[in-house]
């Protein structure tokens, strides 16, 4: 199983990945950082873990770990 | 299923304004050069600009900071002293074309086995958006209020005329040409590991602070603008002869 986690404090709030995700999983939380940038939150229900927002994000927000449940 | 990458181990948060596809290309470089075995026996070379913010972003890793423009002479000497060491620089266009491009000709003429990466945002970004060789015909900056007039320098041609093995164009502004950028630098860097050869490769670079849009119009702008300029692709010799 993957998981993908956000690191917060590194999102500038530049909207790429929402731009860019294809099922429209990604939106602005309303919430600042420490930078004060609004950073990124992902919908985990629609999420598909297609790693769109891993090459286009320029900050390295997004981690993908991968899983395995026996 | 998409293939997971690892963020490469040496980068930590970056300084760069948001948006700027600085960050993009040093972790495909990092990524490549960890795919290659190479990220604990490299040297980056780099010179005075934006690219400078990666030297902060660097967790460990050899780094060296040259003079403005003098990057790529400098990795030749590194080069000359080490062979076995992955030596690459990363450079702006105002270091690459304007002020270092008597060292930029130099290093392509002698095709020591060194690998540079351009990042061409046409402007000079740090010092607050002045018009550079590279700024588009009719573009409004800082000192061309009216908008540049001229063409911008294109640096594929001197590359091809100068007989260089391999040159190529990519940019960060889309999903598809960050894919496409990959398979230029891996092929840059698997030049010099394997066939110890020269390899430049230039990145369109998206700048929505001095350009005054926003990321997603910045990107846009690189898809629908620039590249009519400044065309994508690559130029590969080094299996011909």
């Amino acid at each position: 199983m993957v998981n993908i986690t956000l690191q917060m404090e590194r999102c500038k709030g530049c909207g790429i990945c929402i731009a860019n995700c294809p099922k429209d999983a990604l939106a602005f939380s309303n919430h600042s950082n420490h930078s004060g940038y609004e950073y990124v939150q992902v919908n985990e229900e629609t999420c598909v873990k297609c790693g769109t927002c891993y090459i286009v994000c320029p900050d390295g927000v997004f981690v993908f770990t991968e899983t395995i449940t026996e | 299923m998409a293939k997971y990458t690892k963020y490469p181990e040496l980068l930590s948060p970056n300084g760069w304004c948001p948006g700027c596809g600085y960050g993009i290309i040093a972790r495909l470089i990092y990524e490549v050069m960890e795919e290659k075995g190479v990220s604990q026996n490299h040297i980056y070379v780099g010179g005075v600009g934006c690219n400078a913010n990666l030297y902060g972003a660097l967790e460990g890793g050899n780094k060296v900071e040259c003079h403005h423009g003098r990057a790529p002479v400098c990795a030749n000497g590194i080069k000359a002293l080490m062979p076995d060491t992955f030596v690459f620089t990363i450079q702006g266009d105002g270091d690459c074309y304007a002020i270092g491009m008597g060292e930029t000709i130099i290093a392509a003429h002698n095709r020591f086995p060194i690998t540079v990466f351009a990042v061409n945002n046409a402007n000079y970004g740090m010092t607050g958006g002045q018009t550079a060789p590279t700024t588009l015909t009719g573009q409004v900056t800082t000192t061309s209020p009216k908008g540049k007039e001229g063409k911008p320098f294109d640096i594929i041609p001197q590359m091809r005329a100068l007989g260089v093995d391999y040159c190529a164009r990519g940019t960060t502004a889309s999903l598809a040409e960050i894919r496409k950028l990959k398979k230029y630098i891996t092929k840059a860097i698997d030049l010099q590991l394997q066939e110890r050869k020269y390899a430049f490769v230039e990145i369109l670079s998206p700048c929505p602070t001095n350009w005054h849009k926003s990321p997603l119009e910045a990107n846009e702008y690189i898809m629908n603008n620039v590249i009519k300029y400044l065309p994508l692709g690559e130029y590969d010799t080094s299996k011909e002869e």
